[in-house]
């Protein structure tokens, strides 16, 4: 028992949170409750990231999932939760179509996620061509799982880099054209308007119009 | 299971019952709001698998790996998924005015 893997178990522990949240965002009707469930699933999630070596993007997913567009749908709980809309239940039927998707998606989605030996981890993908140097480079890796995704630590720095045009973990001199390699400077300044755009238009949108009007449902 | 080292497959499973707790969410939910947080629950699915495939360590092959690429797109999903929800809890706010309900269900006026 002296070679537990700590990263395989945090792992596991982060991932039973993540789908055990994210399942009870699905049974529960309380929609508050939803929310809540909602903001574990996604701090799960994040753990996930920052186990993959992804620090940035865990810190990312905190900060704008987890604090900003979680706020967001909790305002929008808070201000239209009134007595019959808090729980809406929903029929049988939706709920038989429902199972059935589960089923079909889940007997496609795993066995195509098992099927690619090279998926499998550093050590269980390359039983079928094992020499003992390959042997004794997998459990190297076996042993320090941990070490070794830290060691492949995307930095903030590449990021950054890679977002304003410059890509510093390419090799440069492979480029035979004299091209350096591209970075990603137009998505990024796509979005930055995009952004610019979804903000007025929000904005616009849930503007407080006129008083609202008496319904004409029951 | 805890001496095993974790490879990209068991990110791909756990992104799998994401996206499928996503998807059933979408469809049993009858709360505007409810089916905003499946749409989130799906698009965090796809960050995680985005996130697992950019990281060497997890598979055999080590330079068949996304490396830096897949941060970012992870980065650019998790913008667009902040502007879907605000664009989409204003649709819902505007619709909860005029309508005075959140029940989609309700939502026939442009129903033929």
């Amino acid at each position: 028992m002296d070679n537990i893997l700590w990263h395989s178990v945090f792992f596991w522990a982060f991932a039973v949170i993540t789908c055990g949240f994210a399942v009870m965002v699905v049974l529960s009707d309380n929609i508050v409750r939803m929310a809540v469930a909602l903001i574990f699933s996604l701090s799960g999630a994040a753990g996930l990231f920052l186990l993959a070596g992804a620090d940035f993007v865990g810190a990312m997913q905190l900060m704008i999932y987890v604090g900003g567009t979680l706020v967001l749908l909790i305002f929008g709980v808070m201000l239209t939760a009134q007595g019959p809309f808090i729980s809406l239940k929903a029929g049988s039927g939706d709920w038989i179509i429902a199972v059935v998707m589960v089923g079909l998606s889940l007997a496609m989605l795993l066995p195509m996620a098992w099927s690619v030996p090279d998926w499998h981890g550093p050590a269980m993908g390359a039983s079928e061509t094992k020499t003992t140097k390959q042997t004794a480079l997998q459990e190297e890796a076996e042993a320090d799982q941990e070490t070794v995704v830290v060691e492949h630590n995307v930095s903030v720095t590449e990021i950054g880099l890679s977002l304003v045009g410059v890509r510093t973990d390419l090799n440069q001199e492979d480029q035979e054209s004299g091209q350096l390699p591209e970075g990603y400077l137009l998505p990024f300044e796509i979005v930055s308007v995009h952004l610019l755009v979804i903000l007025i238009g929000a904005a616009y949108l849930a503007r407080a119009k006129r008083p609202r009007k008496p319904t004409k449902y029951p | 299971m805890f001496t095993q080292p974790i490879g990209v497959a068991h990110y791909l499973v756990v992104g799998a019952i994401l996206f499928v707790c996503g998807i059933v969410c979408m469809t049993t939910k009858r709360n505007t709001i409810g089916i905003l947080m499946g749409v989130e629950l799906v698009l965090s699915a796809a960050i995680l698998n985005f996130v697992a495939f950019s990281q060497p360590a997890f598979r055999v092959d080590q330079e068949a790996s996304l490396g830096i690429d897949g941060h970012v797109f992870a980065l650019f999903a998790i913008v667009l998924a902040a502007a879907e929800a605000a664009v989409a809890l204003a649709i819902a706010l505007n619709y909860y005015n005029n309508h005075s309900t959140i029940d989609v269900d309700r939502a026939q006026d442009l129903q033929g």
